[in-house]
């Protein structure tokens, strides 16, 4: 399968650790599709970017489909969470 | 003993609109005249693994060239940086890939060793550039391995600048070798049938071979996906169709 389906999200006041340090995040591209390192025919991948620092800005996941099952529920725990406090 | 040397280099071309762009190239080092053979990379980009390929041709024979479709988004960039570039602007516009493999079609043919016959050959998304290439550019063969949306059509809220090629199928200009799992699920063997459908209606020249017990990717050698019959037996057919349609003739 090799659907590109891509879902794209604009962030602010977010910031990833790069190769060459801290950068403030500009967007994210969620995605199922072909990984480039992880052992499976697909994962769920994230691409965190800040486009104007150039393409190595960039923090880069790979997650199994049960793992980013895993993360989507400790974001909605974490996100849930911080509404109360 | 045969002399079997191959130069493999980066080299700079001129693509779409002009702009200089760089390429991965591979020829034999004699002065044979050769057939040229446009390798056009997946959507993870210009990686290890495509510039593999292109050496394989060179191998075969062929000078064998792989333009970087992502140049300009991201000039020097790691490969899956430069995809995720990409990615993130929508995929490469289709005139873009066009003039970008016609500068390479332009490359290959242009050494004195080259006898002016040229192939394009695509995997995955490279598959439907491929087919995209056989209809815009001056080639004589084209090779589409398991290429989504040449035919079909893209989900709703599809954020990639993909037009599946169901009417420009009757412009395609040279004969097509199209290499399709039949596990896989973007082609489906539903759109490979609607694809040769359109061919037979159009009275093209092509050759599919479709395969058993392999899905997409069947070629990725580094990859879950690999299979080895399917990709054993493609291999062949690829080597067998550009002897036809690219290689030297009576050399």
């Amino acid at each position: 399968m090799c659907t590109y389906s891509t879902e794209k999200v604009a962030l602010a006041d977010s910031s990833g650790k790069g190769p060459t340090g801290w950068f403030p995040l500009e967007t994210a591209t969620v995605y199922y599709d072909h990984p480039v390192h992880a052992p499976d025919e697909h994962t769920v991948n994230i691409d965190f970017l800040n486009p104007a620092h150039g393409p190595g800005a960039r923090v880069a996941v790979e997650l199994s489909l049960d793992s980013a099952r895993e993360l989507l529920a400790a974001l909605a725990v974490t996100v849930d969470r911080a509404a109360h406090h | 003993m045969q002399h079997d040397a191959v130069l493999a280099e980066t080299i700079g071309i001129r693509g779409h609109g002009d702009d200089a762009i760089e390429a991965y190239t591979a020829r034999p080092m004699d002065a044979t005249p050769r057939g040229g053979v446009i390798v056009i990379h997946h959507m993870p980009g210009y990686d290890a693994a495509t510039k593999e390929i292109t050496r394989r041709f060179a191998t075969l024979g062929y000078h064998a060239i792989c333009p970087n479709l992502y140049t300009r988004e991201a000039p020097g960039a790691d490969p899956d940086d430069a995809a995720a570039t990409a990615r993130a602007r929508g995929g490469e516009p289709g005139a873009q890939l066009v003039g970008d493999a016609a500068g390479a079609a332009r490359s290959p043919s242009s050494p004195p060793t080259s006898n002016g016959r040229v192939g394009t050959l695509g995997f995955c998304s490279g598959g439907r550039q491929s087919v995209l290439a056989g209809i815009e550019v001056d080639v004589q063969a084209a090779i589409d391995c398991y290429g989504a949306f040449v035919v079909g059509t893209p989900p709703e809220g599809f954020p990639l600048r993909v037009r599946p090629l169901d009417d420009r199928i009757g412009e395609l200009r040279a004969p097509l070798l199209g290499l399709f799992g039949n596990d896989d699920s973007y082609p489906s063997p539903a759109q490979v049938d609607e694809l040769e459908k359109l061919l037979q209606h159009h009275g093209k020249v092509y050759e599919f071979h479709r395969y058993d017990d392999a899905g997409h990717a069947f070629f990725s050698v580094d990859r879950p996906s690999y299979r080895v019959a399917a990709a054993v037996d493609g291999w062949q057919r690829i080597r067998e169709f550009l002897a036809r349609h690219v290689a030297t003739r009576g050399a």
